[in-house]
């Protein structure tokens, strides 16, 4: 992300003035020299600018973690700077296809039935319409799970993310409690689960592999917003495995949400699509908003059998 | 000895009660630790039993995982751990009510009672916290409390407010034993060395000077002034746990009142049960008398009545407007799935305790346990409504989990674990009463000097 690609520092160039044409040009010299031209991997990435075009470039230029890093629970605590992430759902894009759910249990390297992102029939009355609803941890600007939390194990980040400290959570499952959304899951020890975990520790096969780990057993987990992603510029798994790009993944302070395709100013979008979030009415703040489901992509089709079912 | 010296001085003001008198009264009282039968030796291996395992249910669960060994999941992440949680510091509230509110209220019937109702209190305050640690996930981290506690959490009020009431407890509990201790000392010659040894240790040098008497008295009364504000405060905040969330159902200015009212009903009723017991296992019919079973069946109709009272606030009120966010809970409880558990309650956890013990025929020993006993059970399933059947009324549908994801049924280890948290309560209780006179000695011959016929020979 911090380092432009070759094209718009060039373009960059022209625009600028000579004197910090030159002082850009010595920095771009001192960055040939000292950078040991990162191989090309062929791997291409989505980032997003700072005017928030939407770019492919070559994962080797994407400044990250080395893959399978953690992040320490002094990093985990620190927001990404000048970042504020948000979400915008398009509830008239869903068709219930679980892609979401599947890509970030690969992501996160968890098994069913855990769904950090769930997605629910919902129906508001008897004559209103059916739509599909998916839901996950809204970040709440008023975190409810936050408020309650003994020991600061799950924390307010300064970039909006709610984050969890697993090292530290004691397991009182009392932000299960408090959490109005049912968002959070706690590790009860599954041995299929525990296997899993063990076996694929150091598994970052994934290309929409996340580095923050699944919690410990005996602590509560819940979806991170793919944090290393955010933080990298990527988007999260299931913003990346939406087929049908119903969930748009951005920045608050840079005014931009993105589903990997299309790239859309969020206040225009929130402000003509009528966006809105779930239960207002609690106070809780949520950065997670909804568009109502018109204009469909596809009818309502009621799931033929529940999904998540395995024990 | 000392007591004796205090005895004589006092007989002079008093012609009611007699040397004579205090020698019988003393060999009753103590008559308990000096020997333990059969039945007596039975009652405490099946407590030990029970407890141990308890303890080996733990071991399993901790060991096994939970996933396999209990029945708790996401939605129904709190399940019988934390309602037998929320019993325990109900009845934990025996003690304020039998040693604090009567003695302060000058119902002089409270001195037999206030030694049994204190000892409760603790063995429930400390099983309260037992029920916690079981429920917690990594319980080897509880050192974080102190390393990274957080002021602003519920819990963190609930472990500094239990803690706090449960140091008052002992001391409130210890100070008025010290003149018991010499008494046993100086009666009970046929105990083991140990024994005696222990009560001169613990009794600290006491001499019975009117100097050591005053000190004591004075320490009693402002522990017992302070025990009532913790007491209340535990079961508030215990309430606050709850109602600190946007869940439906706990979402209730009510709450502390409504948790505060039924623990006091549930004091009451673990009071009846335990005077009781006591009562026919150490024949102490002369002490704990028909009289008391009287006033505490009078006591048990006001405390359904204020629980009566706040329950209409907390279900009827909310179910009149029956808004969206509440409709789910409220009708599953008043005529869903779980509407036979809840009129089950209503009925007997509080219709029974209100009507019944108006009749005096009801308020004799024998009857009145056996309302007890079924407020105690009631109100067991009281707190069981409270905890689980909302934790499945969730804001957002509980769609696509698995089957055992949609309902609550206790496992095994869990059901164990609950039965040991019980057993040990018992355990402490029986335990302080094979060793330390269960009925204070000196108070009740206190309330004799004073001219308090009503005491003895009531009727």
């Amino acid at each position: 992300m911090e380092k432009e690609n070759n094209n718009s520092s060039r373009r960059n160039f022209l625009r600028l003035g000579a004197l910090g044409g030159i002082a850009l040009a010595g920095t771009a010299i001192a960055n040939a020299v000292t950078d040991e031209s990162p191989k090309t991997t062929g791997k291409k990435v989505k980032v997003l600018t700072a005017d928030g075009k939407l770019i492919e470039i070559d994962s080797s230029h994407v400044d990250h973690h080395a893959a399978k890093d953690g992040f320490s629970s002094e990093e985990v605590r620190q927001g990404v700077e000048g970042k504020k992430f948000i979400r915008v759902i398009d509830l008239g894009k869903c068709a219930n296809e679980r892609k979401c759910i599947t890509g970030c249990q690969k992501a996160h390297n968890i098994l069913a039935p855990i769904e950090y992102i769930k997605v629910k029939k919902m129906q508001d009355s008897a004559l209103a319409a059916p739509y599909w609803f998916p839901t996950m941890c809204y970040h709440c600007d008023n975190p409810p799970c936050v408020k309650v939390c003994p020991v600061d194990a799950t924390f307010k980040r300064s970039d909006g993310i709610v984050a969890m400290d697993y090292e530290r959570c004691i397991g009182c499952k009392f932000c299960m409690a408090a959490c109005p959304y049912s968002a959070r899951t706690f590790n009860f020890g599954r041995p299929e689960q525990l296997k899993f975990t063990e076996e694929h520790k150091n598994d970052t096969s994934d290309p929409n592999h996340c580095t923050t780990p699944y919690a410990q057993e005996g602590t509560v987990a819940k979806c991170d917003f793919c944090t290393d992603r955010s933080a990298q510029g990527l988007l999260p798994a299931c913003v990346v495995e939406c087929p049908n790009g119903a969930i748009y993944h951005g920045d608050e302070l840079e005014d931009v949400v993105s589903n990997g395709e299309d790239t859309l100013r969020l206040k225009k979008l929130l402000k003509d699509r009528a966006g809105y979030r779930q239960f207002e009415e609690l106070g809780t703040k949520p950065r997670v908003y909804y568009l109502p489901p018109v204009e469909r992509d596809f009818p309502f089709e009621d799931a033929a059998e529940p999904q998540n079912t395995k024990e | 000895m000392s007591e004796d010296i205090n005895i004589a001085e006092s007989t002079n003001k008093h012609e009611t009660f007699t040397q004579e008198e205090y020698m019988v009264m003393k060999n009753d009282l103590l008559r308990p630790i000096e020997k333990i039968g059969k039945a007596g030796k039975i009652w405490i291996a099946f407590l030990m039993t029970v407890f141990l395992a308890g303890v080996f249910a733990y071991y399993i669960q901790e060991t096994r995982g939970k996933y396999t060994t209990i029945s708790l999941r996401d939605y129904t992440m709190w399940g019988i751990y934390i309602s037998n949680f929320l019993f325990m510091v109900a009845i934990g509230l025996v003690g304020v009510l039998m040693s604090a509110i009567l003695k302060l209220t000058h119902f002089e019937w409270y001195r037999p009672l206030s030694r049994i109702g204190e000892v409760i209190a603790i063995g429930a305050i400390m099983f309260a916290g037992v029920s916690i640690i079981v429920a917690m996930g990594r319980p080897d981290r509880l050192y974080n409390l102190l390393l990274h506690g957080r002021i602003q959490s519920p819990i963190v009020w609930d472990v500094i407010g239990i803690s706090t009431d449960l140091a008052a407890s002992l001391i409130l509990l210890f100070i008025p034993l010290i003149p018991s201790l010499i008494t046993c000392r100086n009666n009970l010659k046929n105990l083991p060395k140990w024994q005696l040894k222990m009560y001169n240790i613990l009794s600290f040098g006491w001499q019975g000077t009117p100097e050591q008497w005053k000190i004591l008295k004075k320490t009693m009364r402002i522990l017992t002034i302070l025990l009532i504000p913790l007491g209340i405060l535990i079961c508030t905040i215990t309430a606050w746990l709850f109602a600190t969330t946007l869940r439906p159902e706990w979402d209730s200015t009510n709450f502390g009142a409504y948790f505060v009212s039924n623990a006091f009903l549930l004091s009451v009723a673990v009071m009846i049960l335990a005077t009781f017991i006591f009562r026919k296992a150490y024949n102490l019919e002369k002490y704990l008398t028909e009289m008391h079973f009287d006033k505490l069946g009078q006591v048990m109709v006001l405390m359904a009545l204020i629980h009566g009272y706040f329950n209409i606030n907390e279900y009827l009120i909310p179910a009149y407007k029956m808004s969206g966010l509440h409709e789910n809970h409220l009708l599953s409880l008043f005529i869903g799935k779980d509407a036979l558990f809840y009129w089950s309650v209503v009925i007997f956890g509080i219709i029974v305790p209100f009507l019944l013990p108006l009749f005096p025929k009801l308020r004799k020993p024998i009857p009145l346990t056996i309302i007890s006993v079924i407020v105690l059970i009631a109100g067991w399933f009281r707190l069981y409504l409270i905890v689980i059947p909302g934790l499945l009324q969730p804001y957002l549908p509980i769609q696509d989990v698995p089957e055992s994801w949609k309902h609550y049924f206790p496992s095994v280890v869990e059901m164990t674990i609950v039965a040991a948290t019980f057993a040990g309560v018992l355990l402490v209780v029986t335990l302080f009463s094979r060793f330390f006179p269960i009925v204070s000695v000196w108070e009740v011959a206190e309330g004799q000097l004073e001219g308090k016929e009503e005491i003895i020979n009531y009727k």
